[in-house]
């Protein structure tokens, strides 16, 4: 298996700069997170807001640099404060937003939402591009119909379908998924899931799954990583880390977890008796 | 006697395509020191029917009822100012976003002694003695210091604390929280879980839980209403809920949970669930 992703001691510094009577701080959002990921597997971020989710998120799919520390993709060292980049590049990750209903432009029409990743980094001819949007479509559960029409005319685990769609617009190999389907409703949420594990099978994506939402990360996950305040807390198979939490952190978060099976109820019901 | 009775309640609401029914003929009971939650999907009345039973739905929904009474009093028939006394008092709402249900332009200090004033009628000193307790109660650090500190300088689940507190002020005889915990850490969801429930015990309050979390109804409920596109689909009590659910799309919704999947696909709620009221 070949390592698509690979994180060595990454590290980003937020600089906020002081006023008149503030002093200058500096915010360590990232402290030094090294990870690697396989082809076709998942790995799943996990931690709370303010953790460095999201700011890992935003390294990886190349929009922030990190302050220092190594990102290879594809065994490549990639490094965008230089400015070296290339659409090549830029096509090989991708990602897919939490909330659906604010990651697409209202005036834009889903045919042309999905035709702009190609416009932007491609030299792809027209008719091409309209027969790639029209593929995509099917491929996502969508129809040809829905190619006219606007972001409001959709639910929202349909505008997540049309996000999952533009991102894979540009066949990339890694894809960033920040909290999915953490705006969805249950059933619609066990539908983008099954979407989501369908295109991986078929077209070997690689995901970076981020969440907060331990029951979707237990079904989803090949690899989970546990993050907190900037550090990566637990890092291991899904297996590992669920059988057998070592870090406080980790087993604090399953303890908050709901459960919902029967004998969690019974436990509960037993205990309010008591007490009454 | 039941706290909250609903009979049969109807809520349509007027759109230029003609009446939308959103609630279609659902009944419930609440009892003094219980704990109901109402579980169902975006878009299957759950929020609906409580707003209408406050008397806070926009004039453009139609509210109907053969029985709508708190207290055995008719909430109904009763005129606008009667209702601002009980609602906010007797009956108080917890809703989703902490953030956007606090006004930014006022100290939460100013927001809490409010309600106080106005339902309470206490003097200056008395109002902020008691948001001092009321700080102290849903667990806020240096109560006296925050009470001068505007929604923007708190975290969501301080706003949340502070929502809560303005919520119970008045010892109301019923709360009812509307997806409280949705836009929270699980950590901070598990906190204010606990904080809920502690205070419903001490104050043998009716509690209203309106979720889509079948994980909280599992740490939560003592009963559970379905709801399913304005119907009931199922009313039960927890544990039979969870173990052995009668109607079809409470079994769908249970199947559905990432915890309970078994292959490697999730049954998605379509698939096992045929809506045979929709063809009505």
């Amino acid at each position: 298996m070949s390592v698509i992703l690979e994180a060595r001691n990454l590290v980003r510094d937020y600089h906020i700069p002081g006023g008149l009577l503030k002093k200058a701080k500096t915010v360590h959002a990232l402290k030094g997170v090294s990870f690697s990921v396989e082809q076709g597997k998942t790995l799943a971020i996990v931690g709370e807001s303010g953790c460095g989710k999201s700011t890992l998120g935003r390294i990886l799919t190349l929009i922030d640099p990190a302050t220092s520390g190594e990102l290879l993709i594809e065994g490549k060292k990639i490094d965008i404060a230089k400015g070296d980049m290339t659409p090549e590049m830029r096509r090989k990750v991708q990602i897919v937003f939490q909330n659906p209903y604010g990651s697409l432009n209202p005036r834009q029409k889903i045919g042309d939402i999905l035709m702009e990743p190609l416009v932007i980094n491609t030299d792809t001819p027209a008719d091409e591009r309209r027969d790639r949007a029209m593929t995509m479509l099917k491929k996502v559960g969508l129809t040809e119909l829905h190619f006219n029409r606007y972001p409001h005319m959709f639910s929202g685990g349909q505008r997540q379908r049309i996000a999952i769609a533009r991102a894979l617009m540009l066949n990339p190999k890694l894809l960033v998924l920040d909290e999915p389907v953490s705006a969805l409703d249950l059933s619609v949420q066990a539908q983008v899931l099954n979407l989501l594990a369908d295109l991986q099978d078929e077209l070997k994506l690689t995901y970076v799954f981020i969440s907060h939402d331990l029951s979707v990360v237990r079904y989803i996950a090949d690899d989970v990583m546990v993050m907190y305040f900037g550090e990566a807390v637990e890092y291991g198979s899904r297996d590992e880390v669920f059988a057998d939490p070592k870090h406080s952190y980790t087993k604090t978060l399953f303890a908050a977890t709901p459960r919902a099976d029967v004998e969690s109820i019974k436990a509960r019901l037993a205990k309010k008796k008591q007490a009454a | 006697m039941a706290l909250l009775e609903i009979e049969n309640l109807v809520v349509e609401f007027q759109t230029a395509s003609g009446p939308f029914r959103a609630v279609n003929g659902v009944s419930m009971k609440v009892h003094e020191g219980e704990v109901l939650a109402i579980v169902g999907e975006s878009g299957s009345g759950k929020s609906v029917s409580m707003l209408a039973a406050m008397g806070l739905l926009p004039w453009t929904a139609k509210v109907t009822a053969d029985k709508l009474t708190f207290n055995g009093r008719d909430l109904l028939g009763m005129s606008a100012n009667e209702r601002r006394k009980i609602v906010g008092k007797d009956i108080a709402m917890i809703f989703q976003e902490p953030i956007a249900s606090l006004n930014p332009c006022f100290t939460v200090g100013f927001q809490i002694e409010e309600v106080l004033r106005v339902h309470m009628g206490l003097d200056k000193a008395a109002r902020r003695k008691r948001a001092i307790e009321l700080f102290e109660a849903v667990g806020i650090p240096d109560p006296a210091e925050r009470l001068g500190h505007y929604p923007h300088q708190m975290s969501g689940g301080q706003c949340q604390r502070v929502m809560i507190a303005i919520a119970i002020a008045c010892n109301p005889k019923l709360l009812i929280a509307d997806e409280p915990t949705t836009a929270l850490d699980v950590t901070i969801q598990k906190q204010i879980l606990d904080l809920l429930m502690k205070l419903q015990a001490e104050h043998r309050m009716g509690l209203i839980m309106i979720t889509h979390n079948m994980g909280v109804v599992a740490e939560t409920a003592d009963r559970v209403v379905v709801q399913y596109k304005g119907r009931k689909m199922e009313e039960a009590d927890v544990l039979t809920l969870f173990e052995n659910p009668k109607s079809n799309y409470t079994r769908a919704l249970l199947a559905a949970l990432p915890d309970n999947a078994t292959g490697d696909r999730l049954p998605t709620i379509s698939e096992l669930f045929v809506d045979e009221g929709a063809a009505q």
